[in-house]
């Protein structure tokens, strides 16, 4: 019941947001249209974020063994993998939107590049928990990588950083660019949509963390099974 | 001081197995020199770019043979349940993380050793601030060998366990590969100023790589 009716706000916020976004709003004075992708690139970004703290969360409620139990590491799983798809959107709305307004389709610019790290660590992350170990032993496993890559990526950040600075001249970033807030449409509409995505996540894991679960019992399942029907054919005789 | 001592049998043992073996002498310093002359034939030597670029081509080196050497350390503990033996052997899991971890740093630094010759001939380098290059390649291959061998053991023991480590280590190590070719940019401009910041980032990495191995390796060592 919950999922469902969590499916079908996320769904209506999403079309609200769609409307909002795409006729409500005006176009910004400097950016024009381009502007719009920031009600999808900003709460993409911030799921993104969201996704990957919880991943860490999870993995550390599983290693701490009072509260271990096979579902925080499906939890940390599943929202690793929504959390994936969310910065892969991040870096390619982001790219579409920089071509028209920086006049190119990257920049290695601190946040861009440390982004892109944090794509690739947390794909390495989700080939590690495919590669056909027990539960348990995947659970932990998982969750340290998970732990380790949620640490590296302020340190990441931090060195990326220092980089850029160094070559500040190369940077085609203009700090007037930034968009300036106004009216009541376009602040409504940013809270809106990031709303309106958190719900999208909640659903998109709620959905993924049941399959998994279901994943999870099904070989054991189909064992039982098995073996209940090669009894039933013992006991009746042809 | 057990732990030293225990970290030193690791050590010995992991290297030994090597200069019998003669895979990373006869197999991953090659790889390494190949890579380098790879990079010769991507940029045209005539445009004087390889010279300018050599910290960054010399550290993509390293780190792509490093990642041999990670997988190496742990495969030869694959055959004959080795790795069953090191466990039951009493040693302390944070004193096996430190043994492997230097085995690995002591083969990288004679990796680096050759390469930085083969830099310094094949890319027309004159080397400068040798001090800050070789704090700089300290410190960076503390960090590479720390976090090689946490996600090594990690990936022990896995189907997949070749074709995952790099994956799991190149983004890990992003710092290393920023820090060190940057330090190793401002040595051979003969600014060393600008290269030492550097270095305090790579120590501060290798601290944490260290701190994190000692930590983990133990759960991991259990059953993996």
């Amino acid at each position: 019941m919950t999922g469902k009716l969590l499916g079908v706000a996320s769904g209506v916020s999403l079309a609200v947001l769609a409307v909002l976004a795409l006729v409500v709003v005006p176009p910004d004075a400097v950016q024009g249209d381009a502007q719009r992708l920031m009600y999808v690139h900003v709460p993409t970004a911030w799921l993104a974020y969201l996704a990957f703290f919880v991943t860490a969360v999870a993995s550390v409620l599983w290693l701490w063994p009072r509260t271990r139990a096979p579902h925080w590491d499906l939890l940390a799983g599943s929202s690793a993998e929504v959390g994936v798809v969310f910065t892969g959107l991040t870096l390619a709305l982001g790219s579409l939107w920089g071509r028209p307004i920086w006049g190119t389709w990257w920049e290695w610019d601190a946040r861009l590049t440390t982004t892109l790290v944090l794509f690739f660590l947390y794909v390495g992350y989700l080939a590690l928990r495919r590669t056909g170990a027990t539960a348990d032993e995947r659970g932990k496993r998982c969750a340290i990588a998970a732990l380790i890559a949620f640490a590296d990526v302020p340190v990441v950040h931090f060195s990326v950083t220092w980089w850029e600075t160094l070559h500040q001249d190369a940077t085609v970033f203009n700090p007037d660019l930034d968009v300036r807030m106004e009216g009541f449409w376009m602040p409504f509409t940013l809270v809106f949509s990031v709303l309106a995505f958190t719900l999208l996540y909640a659903t998109l894991v709620r959905t993924r963390l049941r399959l998994a679960e279901l994943d999870e019992g099904r070989e054991e399942r189909e064992l039982q099974r098995a073996i209940e029907e090669r009894r039933r054919a013992e006991v009746v005789p042809a | 001081m057990t732990l030293l001592r225990e970290s030193a049998l690791v050590m010995g043992k992991d290297l030994r197995i090597e200069l019998r073996s003669r895979v990373a002498l006869q197999q991953i310093l090659p790889f390494g020199g190949v890579v380098l002359v790879l990079f010769a034939f991507a940029l045209d030597p005539d445009r004087g770019l390889l010279s300018r670029v050599a910290p960054g081509l010399f550290w993509a080196a390293v780190l792509l043979a490093a990642l041999l050497a990670v997988t190496r350390s742990f495969a030869v503990e694959d055959a004959n349940r080795a790795r069953d033996g090191l466990r039951l052997s009493g040693i302390d899991p944070g004193a096996v993380f430190l043994g492997k971890a230097a085995a690995i740093a002591v083969e990288l630094l004679v990796l680096e050793a050759a390469l930085g010759a083969g830099v310094v001939v094949l890319y027309d380098v004159e080397p400068r601030g040798v001090l800050l290059l070789a704090c700089a390649a300290l410190a960076a291959t503390a960090g590479l060998a720390a976090t090689g061998t946490v996600y090594g053991v990690l990936s022990s023991g896995l189907r997949a366990r070749d074709t995952l480590v790099p994956l799991l280590v190149l983004p890990a190590v992003t710092p290393v590969m920023l820090g060190a070719t940057r330090a190793f940019e401002a040595a051979l401009d003969g600014v060393p100023g600008d290269g030492w910041p550097w270095v305090q980032l790579l120590v501060v990495f290798s601290a944490l790589a260290v701190a994190a191995g000692v930590a983990v390796f133990g759960p991991l060592l259990e059953e993996s």
